[in-house]
């Protein structure tokens, strides 16, 4: 990828990242540490790869991202105000009643939201749903979700997962966010989800490992490695800091959902600010 | 519409409408969960191979998948036996098909005492009351082959996700081309002034029908509403029939909580209809393993127990 490029995403991330902690300010809490973990996966997959059109939310034949874990709705409802799905001006509802904005992802709600999730595990299978409908209508498109790595403890990601496998869905472009956190605690002190990348190959996936999932030019990578498969699935495991870039939620055990007040978001939004400089 | 008289057995029923929605519209694909050759779905997985799927013994992912499915414009129909269709799916289909506004048709089959021989694991009594609590979903269970037949079509017309009960083995031919079969308009299968039985599914309306058979030659004139469509519910027959009798025993394969009768129950009240009501169900009981008679006696679903009720709410 050329380096304005990348430049470009960065910039869209950082404003992602903003917004997203200020709509999570505006209610006083939410899961901030799953959403932030997923940031630059929604940019890239939004900003770069996907074939969609933001006035024509129902266009049939667009490429589709359900959000299996669908409590990361808030990162994005960020991007999808962004890309003009609706006003950004709704994002400062996020949660509050008669809301078009959830804590988890709605597509009754929402414009873009492509398949509704909260109850852990389902989206997967809806997404394998979704990429097979595509097939048996012949688009020419993509399905891709996101599930989390405490998420896919759920029995019913594997029942997707081997479903999948079977019907060489080479059009469903997976993504496990490997922050190594769930609500609780660090998920290896719960029930450890280590071997994806092994799990998915015997489940008769394609899979990737990428090592930083904050890397715009890793997760490029990636995905042309999977559109290059085309008689399977492909799961591509990142690897990720969860609340990353939202920094007092760095590092910190119970960063799942946090409370956030609007002064500690400025903050936290200028210390990002200054973090990013540092890093020019 | 297709002859019906040919039907052997219920799930040609079911087959016959798979395969004829299937012929009549490109949307429809046919799921299963390792019982496809238990329903027959096998001859719709023949005609149209690209729109028939078995996921395996996965009944969950199933019912989520068929949610994904519809959100591409493709309407699923989906069978698993009813224990599995109703309590293994039961999440997957209040958040994946109810709450996220996708249709999908489930064909629960084997319900209450027809699963006979699988035994309490296999018996599912509590479908009903489970389904009732997905807003909007069509709950039915015909009492023979033609209105098996003929409401999996209008299910599928209707644009709404169902919940299909029905058995797949035997079948009775109980009504003729002089019926009108309508999703969500009960049948008076017998006219009677003195009490009502409202049955639903093939071995209760029969053993209503015989019960009042019997009361007539007793002097008592039992009314049988065939109640095909649990939801939406035909109040206004229901009503009507309360009114006109003042005695109502609701007949049920399954359990009370929840159940049809509960339902009719708070009709009744609400309406201020004052009604004698009695039921016939499971009650607070588990399912077990025997023959169809072994099970019906043992729940008192035969018309002699169905009778006696009856007899008992005239005195």
């Amino acid at each position: 990828m050329d380096l304005n490029e990348v430049k470009r995403l960065r910039m869209e991330a950082l404003d992602a990242r903003v917004k997203l902690i200020r709509e999570i300010a505006s209610f006083g809490q939410g899961h901030i540490g799953g959403s932030m973990s997923v940031v630059e996966l929604l940019t890239y997959l939004y900003y770069h790869e996907m074939k969609i059109d933001p006035k024509r939310p129902d266009w049939a034949e667009r490429d589709r991202l359900v959000l299996s874990k669908g409590h990361s709705g808030p990162a994005l409802y960020a991007i999808l105000a962004k890309k003009g799905y609706f006003d950004e001006s709704l994002l400062s509802t996020l949660n509050q009643g008669g809301t078009r904005l959830p804590s988890h992802a709605d597509m009754t709600k929402t414009p873009g939201i492509d398949f509704t999730a909260g109850s852990l595990g389902q989206g997967f299978s809806a997404a394998v749903g979704i990429a097979l409908g595509q097939r048996l209508k012949k688009y020419d498109a993509y399905t891709y979700t996101v599930v989390g790595d405490g998420e896919s403890q759920e029995g019913e990601v594997w029942e997707a997962a081997e479903a999948a496998g079977a019907w060489k869905l080479g059009n469903l472009i997976g993504f496990t966010d490997v922050n190594g956190q769930q609500l609780d605690d660090y998920t290896d002190n719960i029930i450890p989800m280590h071997h994806l990348k092994e799990r998915y190959e015997t489940f008769g996936w394609h899979a990737v490992e990428v090592a930083n999932g904050h890397d715009f030019n890793q997760l490029e990578a990636a995905i042309k490695e999977a559109k290059s498969v085309t008689d399977k699935p492909s799961m591509i495991i990142l690897h990720t800091i969860k609340s990353y870039g939202y920094i007092p939620g760095e590092g910190v055990k119970a960063n799942h959902s946090m409370q956030i007040s609007k002064e500690k978001a400025e903050e936290a939004i200028e210390a990002l600010f200054a973090r990013e400089e540092e890093r020019e | 519409m297709r002859d019906t008289s040919t039907f052997e057995n219920y799930k040609d029923a079911v087959v016959a409408a798979m395969i004829d929605l299937g012929r009549e519209h490109d949307d429809v694909v046919v799921m299963d969960a390792d019982l496809s050759s238990c329903i027959g779905s096998t001859a719709f997985q023949k005609e149209f191979p690209e729109r028939f799927y078995n996921v395996g013994i996965a009944e969950a992912n199933m019912a989520a998948v068929a949610g994904g499915l519809s959100s591409v414009g493709l309407t699923p129909i989906i069978h698993s036996f009813g224990c599995f269709a109703s309590r293994r799916m039961y999440d997957q289909l209040f958040i994946s098909v109810g709450y996220a506004h996708r249709t999908v048709h489930v064909i629960g089959s084997d319900p209450g005492i027809t699963a006979q021989y699988n035994g309490g694991t296999h018996m599912p009594f509590e479908d009903i009351a489970l389904m009732r609590q997905i807003p909007g979903m069509i709950i039915y269970e015909p009492s023979d082959a033609r209105s098996l037949y003929s409401l999996m079509i209008q299910a599928y017309e209707s644009g709404k996700s169902s919940y299909l009960r029905t058995p797949r083995k035997g079948v009775i031919h109980r009504y003729g081309e002089d019926v009108e079969i309508r999703l969500g308009k009960a049948i008076t299968a017998r006219q009677g002034d003195d009490v009502t039985i409202v049955a639903t599914g093939a071995y209760l309306v029969d053993q209503a029908l015989k019960a009042a058979e019997s009361l007539a030659g007793k002097g008592v004139g039992a009314r049988v509403i065939d109640l095909h469509t649990i939801r939406p519910l035909d109040e206004e027959t229901i009503l009507k029939a309360a009114k006109e009798t003042g005695r109502m025993l609701i007949c049920e394969n399954g359990r009370y909580a929840g159940g049809t009768g509960e339902m009719i129950s708070a009709v009744l009240l609400k309406a201020g209809v004052p009604c004698k009501v009695d039921f016939v169900n499971v009650g607070e009981r588990f399912g077990e393993v025997g023959s169809l008679d072994y099970l019906a006696t043992t729940f008192g679903f035969k018309a002699e127990n169905i009778e006696a009720k009856a007899l008992a709410l005239v005195k």
